[in-house]
């Protein structure tokens, strides 16, 4: 597996939301390509037959009753408690698409 | 008065008469305000919340008399949370700047559960930022020191609440293990740290980290301890599908421990390894039989769990935006921008198979090894972590010499198997020792046994790190 690139880290960083500076990418750049280096390892393990594991309770489907729970439901008020700009009881935020 | 160390020690006290609820409080808060200054375990420190309680449960005790504690098994335990436990009306940061002004609106399932029971929120404990860490210098709120020796890290993630119990800030503390991060810091501070079943304890509430790998566990000084705080936050609250009330076999009366080789590795301290040996002769002499067994892909558990980890990680800090609430994304430490990346990659399209899918496959192959050794063997003795705690700034600025203190004890994560750390003695440098426990799922009773055994036999008492 080959090492990360600098312009691969600028584009998982675009990806995941954060702003990273040049001097950055940098240091990320090496710090990431150590450990892909050491995970890569796993190359040598023989899993040709192995059914991949994503969880260990082996439970599926678990399902409830579709019943609304007050304990589990916060009021409007709640709700916004964390935000500093609301608008008629909704969250405010920046717009997202910028033309008409 | 002096603080109990214990519960059945609190509560012969509390029967006794010997001091009230409000005056214990005052004597723990005392301790923190005199010595968490140079040590720094908690982030917010809640009196008036633990006030509040104390009276409320004082006066329910002058109603019920003795019953008191049947109603409340935890009565008057005094408890600090890993702050990443939401706690309804208590600031909770996750140790990061993202979250420095964040009040839930609701709590831990786990946190009320403690609360039904009678125990008593002293306040939040310090952490590595999300739970990113094997060290606790990984904060946004500084760095906790191990109270034992303060020039060495006290272990993490959950570092201060291993420490508010190895420093008598309170009876027992929560905490999280994702990778090890409440066995390692146990062992760092020489604690009882107890990671239970995946699927055991309810995670709702709990900020997450790698939602397939985090368990919900406590630390303590007795395993007598760990075990009646496990019995009240075990259980289904049906807003955590991957809880189910479940038997938990009962011990048999022949038991073999299992010591795997591939723990004893190059690398792995000499004291350490000494101790292990020693601990595991004294099983064998109460008539424990002790076998070597052999879990071959224990070396590959650090890889898979540094590509699953930073995936579900990636997904799961996704969520702050910093609109609903919290603060933008640029307040994320490094660590965390490292664990997204690196999350970010191994999931993006090109590289999955690669990482992802080739470590979910490992994974099986891990979980394989253990079910393999549990045919022949009830439980695992092994040591916790390659070296005692290790030096202030040893390992911050390399990310990977960090990542690989976790190397005995994410195996259990990936597994979803129980853990059990218990302390045993100190090395020259004052500096706790100890070994885990790992069993099969939901074999906890018989993880809690042996401890208890153990602690029998050695004539274990717990003890206080001497602050100045």
């Amino acid at each position: 597996m080959s090492k990360i690139t600098s312009e691969e880290i600028k584009h998982i960083a675009k990806l995941a939301n954060l702003k990273i500076g040049d001097k950055e990418v940098n240091k990320f750049q090496k710090q990431l390509s150590s450990v892909l280096d050491y995970v890569s390892e796993l190359e040598k393990v023989d899993t040709a037959k192995i059914e991949p594991t994503n969880q260990t309770t082996g439970l599926q489907n678990v399902f409830r009753v579709d019943k609304v729970r007050k304990e589990c439901s916060l009021n409007v008020k709640d709700a916004l408690s964390g935000t500093e700009e609301t608008y008629n009881d909704y969250f405010k935020i920046s717009a997202i698409f910028d033309e008409k | 008065m002096e603080i109990p160390l214990t519960i059945k020690k609190l509560h012969q006290d509390l029967i006794d008469k010997k001091y009230s609820l409000v005056e214990l409080i005052d004597r723990y808060l005392e301790r923190i305000e005199k010595f968490d200054k140079k040590i720094n375990s908690f982030i917010t420190v809640s009196s008036g919340y633990a006030y509040k309680k104390a009276k409320e449960l004082e006066e329910s005790m002058n109603q019920l008399e003795d019953k008191s504690f049947k109603k409340y098994p935890l009565l008057g335990t005094v408890v600090a949370h890993k702050d990443l436990f939401c706690t309804k009306g208590l600031r909770t940061t996750a140790a990061s700047k993202v979250l420095t002004d964040y009040v839930p609106n609701y709590s831990a399932t786990v946190v009320n559960k403690l609360e039904e029971a009678g125990s008593i929120i002293i306040g939040k404990t310090n952490c590595d930022a999300w739970a990113h860490g094997a060290s606790g210098e990984n904060s946004d709120f500084g760095l906790t020191k191990n109270p034992w020796n303060k020039d060495y890290v006290p272990g993490g993630s959950s570092s201060g609440s291993a420490v508010s119990v190895a420093a008598n800030f309170s009876m027992f503390a929560t905490g999280t293990d994702t990778g090890g991060s409440i066995r390692q810091p146990a062992n760092f501070t020489g604690v009882v740290g107890f990671k239970p079943t995946y699927g055991a304890v309810s995670r709702y509430g709990v900020i997450a980290m790698a939602s397939s790998l985090d368990s919900i566990g406590h630390f303590t000084r007795t395993v007598e301890d760990a075990r009646k705080i496990f019995g009240v936050t075990k259980g289904e609250d049906l807003k955590d599908g991957t809880v189910k009330n479940t038997e938990y076999p009962k011990t048999e009366a022949r038991l073999r421990i299992g010591i795997p080789k591939e723990y004893f590795i190059e690398g792995l301290d000499k004291d350490v390894e000494n101790e292990v040996r020693r601990c595991s002769r004294i099983f064998e002499k109460e008539g424990i039989e002790l076998e070597e067994i052999s879990l071959p892909h224990t070396k590959y558990a650090i890889s898979v769990y540094y590509i699953i980890q930073p995936a579900e990680v990636s997904s799961n800090l996704a969520r702050y935006d910093g609109i609903r609430y919290g603060e933008k994304r640029e307040m994320f430490d490094d660590e965390a921008k490292r664990r997204i990346m690196l999350g970010t990659y191994v999931l993006s399209a090109g590289y999955y198979d690669a990482y992802y899918l080739k470590a979910m496959k490992v994974r099986s192959k891990v979980i394989e090894d253990f079910e393999k050794a549990f045919k022949k063997v009830n439980a695992i003795l092994a040591p916790v972590s390659p070296t005692p705690a290790f030096k202030i700034g040893e390992k911050v600025n390399n990310p990977l010499k960090m990542y690989l203190a976790d190397i005995f004890t994410v195996a259990a994560n990936i597994a979803g198997i129980p853990g059990l750390t218990i302390p045993s003695g100190f090395n020259s440098k004052n500096l706790p020792l100890g070994f885990q426990l790992l069993g099969p799922r939901f074999s906890e009773n018989i993880l809690f046994d042996l401890g208890e055994l153990f602690e029998k036999v050695t004539n274990y008492k717990p003890s206080i790190a001497k602050l100045s």
